[in-house]
């Protein structure tokens, strides 16, 4: 039980009282120490890992595997995918990577069948189900009421690099079709494959067909950041190039003393290192030592945050004015709550009733057994019955003879007893006779 | 969708159901590979770029003091941070008078060093335990911590969400323990029995130096035996320790590092750093150099996320149909609702 508080005690403390609009600028007159913070953040994350995931697009037999291995530097098993496949399904691996104390855990998906297909009409769908699906799966942990986002491993798409055929004209149209579906969920990277089927010339008139088509169509592609003066220079020097021309491989050739990955042909070897053979370099600065973190966040902050917005649209939000924003999740909340509950006791009476049945079920089960056992036990009761009274009539029927015996006996004893009588009395009459004859 | 056998696509937002999210398909363990030995890649570059990705955006810190006036508080963070950050201990002459009630000021600030900028937030709580009825003065401090909270979660259950939240949540109370010599007192114990569930509580003994090295001593032994007795769990808490390393880490500060301060922060400087005198350099290192971002991370993984967790599930136990910041919520539905595994 609560006593009473003192007057001032009761609920008019003055609080935030005071929080000053403007921030004060202060000079430290030492060394602090804060300037450690970006270490103490990044420490942290390199104790967990990091997650980087990137989607191949591109045809059968294009050199999306061969890439990977380029660029990671490992040969990722995997076999060929036919041309056979009935539609585009996704295949996505994960692979854990070490280099010097970071460890990356790294997933490729690749679309399997891609471009295979007499009717391409619904090639992007499994694509795009794909992304929205991890989008998905992070937005149920989010929104779970006891949830673990900082060890969440994350599956979402941070890269995808959209594999070009080197026509050498223009895009395709399933390309272009693609591409757009494509470019508001997930940061898409062009890349000319194979590109040393290609001559320098038409290579250059390639790049600039693409990029034109690309914007008169809309699509948004990656854009690398130029917002802060370390990587400003970099990222707009290699935009330039974009879409990158690049040549995989993982056979080493020998070129001059070393070996390097190149591939060789009758007339000469494209080596796949060297700038001027290809832009695979540039690609493997841009992918991943210049921006891989900066794809990440982008991921996160601009195609997730989308995602989320769009699905919380759908299920029934309106942002009309700005009073009704902070609590309508709320009432979903409560709403899925209420559901949620409803749910939890449907569940509870469905489990209910089939306990009852299960208990009437076994009862029944229970009471056969019961007559039976009953019926055995009378059936028992009746030959025993039977039993017995056979053996009573036998008893009797003994008795009976018995008795007769008996009486025959005594009968036969009355005789006896009556023929020794008359025996004997004639023996005193002749024993009179006797005497009397001797005076 | 067309027989696709490894990956999941059916995306139906299921509720609050417990059940396995739609993997994507991935196999359970990843193939593990030391690319060391296999030629550069470039991975470890991320370091370096996440590093200058922070460094970019800066970092918010908010700390908050409790004590009793005249214990220090603001000497210690003027100290902490080497710069005037709060005008009061500065002179003498007080000409502020002690309020009447618990008042909580809360005082921005945008400190840099080594081109990291941080917006440092003071909040201090004047009128703490100064009454001569002081029950019940630590609710102000625990509704504004809990405020700071609900504003983030508003915030962050917002549809069209910030780029970066802001975040005013209180990253870490010092509380100053008076330094009497026998043990703690009933204020004390009420306030971190309420408040270390909330926030990370470092308590401080303040004006060591009036105390002997063997009293200090005994003194901060019979106060560790108090919290544990009375189960308060004060930062760095023991359940968090994640690994060995961090709990003998952690295990070194419980014992050690237990700040306590002088008198005249500025003409005494040297002093104060020197171990012997007094652990404020230990006080300082922990918190600053080391256990900043630990401190605002087990406040967001851990005490907000409680928070947040009890506020969607029952109102926060608050009364129904009054919210915080004067929202009206829908009424509490009579059942408690399982807290979803």
């Amino acid at each position: 039980m609560e006593e009473r508080k003192p007057a001032h005690m009761l609920r008019n403390f003055k609080y935030v009282a005071f929080m000053n609009e403007e921030l004060r600028n202060l000079s430290l007159s030492g060394h602090v120490g804060f300037d450690s913070l970006p270490d103490q953040l990044v420490n942290k994350s390199t104790s967990q890992g990091f997650c980087f995931n990137i989607l191949c697009v591109g045809e059968t037999g294009i050199g999306k595997s061969t890439l990977m291995d380029t660029l990671f530097n490992t040969k990722f098993e995997s076999d060929p995918a036919t041309h056979n496949e009935p539609g585009v399904r996704l295949k996505a691996r994960s692979y854990e990577l070490q280099e010097s104390n970071v460890r990356l855990k790294l997933t490729i998906v690749d679309t399997v069948g891609f471009g295979d297909q007499i009717n391409k009409d619904d090639s992007y769908k499994p694509i795009v189900e794909y992304i929205d699906a991890q989008f998905e799966a992070y937005l149920q942990e989010e929104l779970k009421i006891k949830r673990s986002l900082f060890n969440y491993h994350d599956t979402r798409i941070h890269a995808c690099l959209y594999f070009i055929a080197p026509t050498g004209h223009s895009l395709k149209s399933l390309d272009l079709v693609t591409m757009k579906k494509l470019d508001s969920k997930v940061n898409i990277i062009p890349i000319i494959a194979k590109a040393d089927t290609i001559a320098k010339n038409e290579l250059h008139k390639f790049k600039s067909k693409i990029m034109s088509e690309l914007v008169s169509n809309g699509v948004q592609i990656y854009q690398f950041p130029t917002d802060e003066e370390t990587v400003a220079e970099i990222n707009a020097t290699m935009s330039v190039h974009l879409p990158f021309a690049v040549v995989g491989s993982t056979e080493e050739v020998k070129i001059g003393n070393k070996m390097a990955k190149a591939r060789q042909y009758p007339w000469g070897v494209v080596q796949v290192e060297n700038e001027n053979h290809c832009d695979f370099v540039k690609l493997r600065e841009m992918l991943i030592r210049v921006n891989m973190e900066d794809l990440r966040e982008q991921t996160h902050t601009r195609h997730y945050e989308l995602y989320r917005r769009c699905k919380l649209e759908e299920m029934g939000f309106k942002d009309t004015d700005p009073d009704s924003k902070p609590f309508s999740l709320q009432e979903t909340y409560e709403a899925k709550r209420n559901e949620f509950l409803g749910e939890l006791q449907k569940k509870e009476e469905e489990m209910r009733q089939m306990f009852v049945m299960r208990v009437k079920e076994k009862e029944a089960e229970l009471k056969e057994a019961e007559k039976e056992l009953h019926e055995k036990f009378d059936l028992l009761k009746r030959t025993h019955q039977e039993e017995k009274k056979k053996v009573e009539d036998k008893k009797k029927e003994l008795e009976e003879e018995v008795n007769n015996f008996q009486k025959k006996k005594a009968a036969a004893q009355l005789l006896q007893s009556q023929a020794q009588q008359s025996g004997a009395q004639q023996t005193k009459k002749d024993k009179d006779k006797k005497n009397a004859s001797f005076t | 969708s067309a027989g696709l056998p490894e990956t999941r696509t059916d995306a139906a937002m299921s509720e609050l159901v417990p059940e396995p999210r739609p993997k994507p398909a991935v196999p359970m363990k990843p193939v593990s590979i030391n690319s060391n030995l296999l030629g550069y890649i470039g991975i470890d570059t991320i370091i370096e770029q996440m590093r200058k990705k922070t460094m970019k955006t800066g970092f918010d810190f908010n700390i908050m003091v409790v004590g009793q006036s005249g214990l220090g508080k603001s000497t210690l963070v003027n100290t902490l941070f080497k710069s005037q950050v709060s005008r009061k201990a500065s002179s003498w002459n007080r000409e502020e008078k002690i309020p009447k009630t618990v008042e909580i000021k809360a005082i921005g600030h945008v400190i840099e060093e080594g081109g990291v900028k941080m917006k440092l937030t003071v909040i201090d709580t004047p009128g703490f335990g100064d009454q001569i009825n002081n029950e019940n003065c630590w609710e102000p401090i625990e509704k504004y911590i809990n405020e700071q909270y609900e504003k983030f979660l508003k915030e962050e259950v917002n549809i069209a969400r910030k780029k970066r939240i802001p975040d005013t949540r209180v990253h870490c109370c010092l509380y100053f323990i008076s330094p009497t010599g026998h043990s703690l007192r009933p204020l004390d114990l009420e306030f971190m029995k309420h408040l270390s569930k909330v926030v990370n509580i470092i308590p401080v003994i303040a004006k060591a130096d009036t105390m002997t090295l063997e009293e200090k001593s005994e003194f901060k032994q019979r106060v560790r035996k108090e919290l544990e007795v009375n189960g308060i769990e004060f930062y760095p808490q023991k359940e968090f320790d994640e690994d060995l390393e961090d709990k003998t880490e952690n295990d070194k500060i419980r014992v050690g590092a237990w700040g306590s301060l002088l008198k005249n922060g500025k003409c005494v400087l040297g002093l104060v750093e020197n171990l012997n005198h007094c652990e404020f350099a230990l006080l300082r290192d922990f918190v600053i150099r080391t256990h900043l971002q630990d401190l605002k991370e087990v406040t967001h993984n851990i005490h907000y996320e409680t928070y947040r967790a009890k506020r969607l599930n029952d109102n926060g136990g608050l009364p129904p149909g009054e919210g915080l910041l004067g929202n009206v919520l829908p009424p509490v539905p009579a059942t408690p609702c399982p807290t979803a595994e």
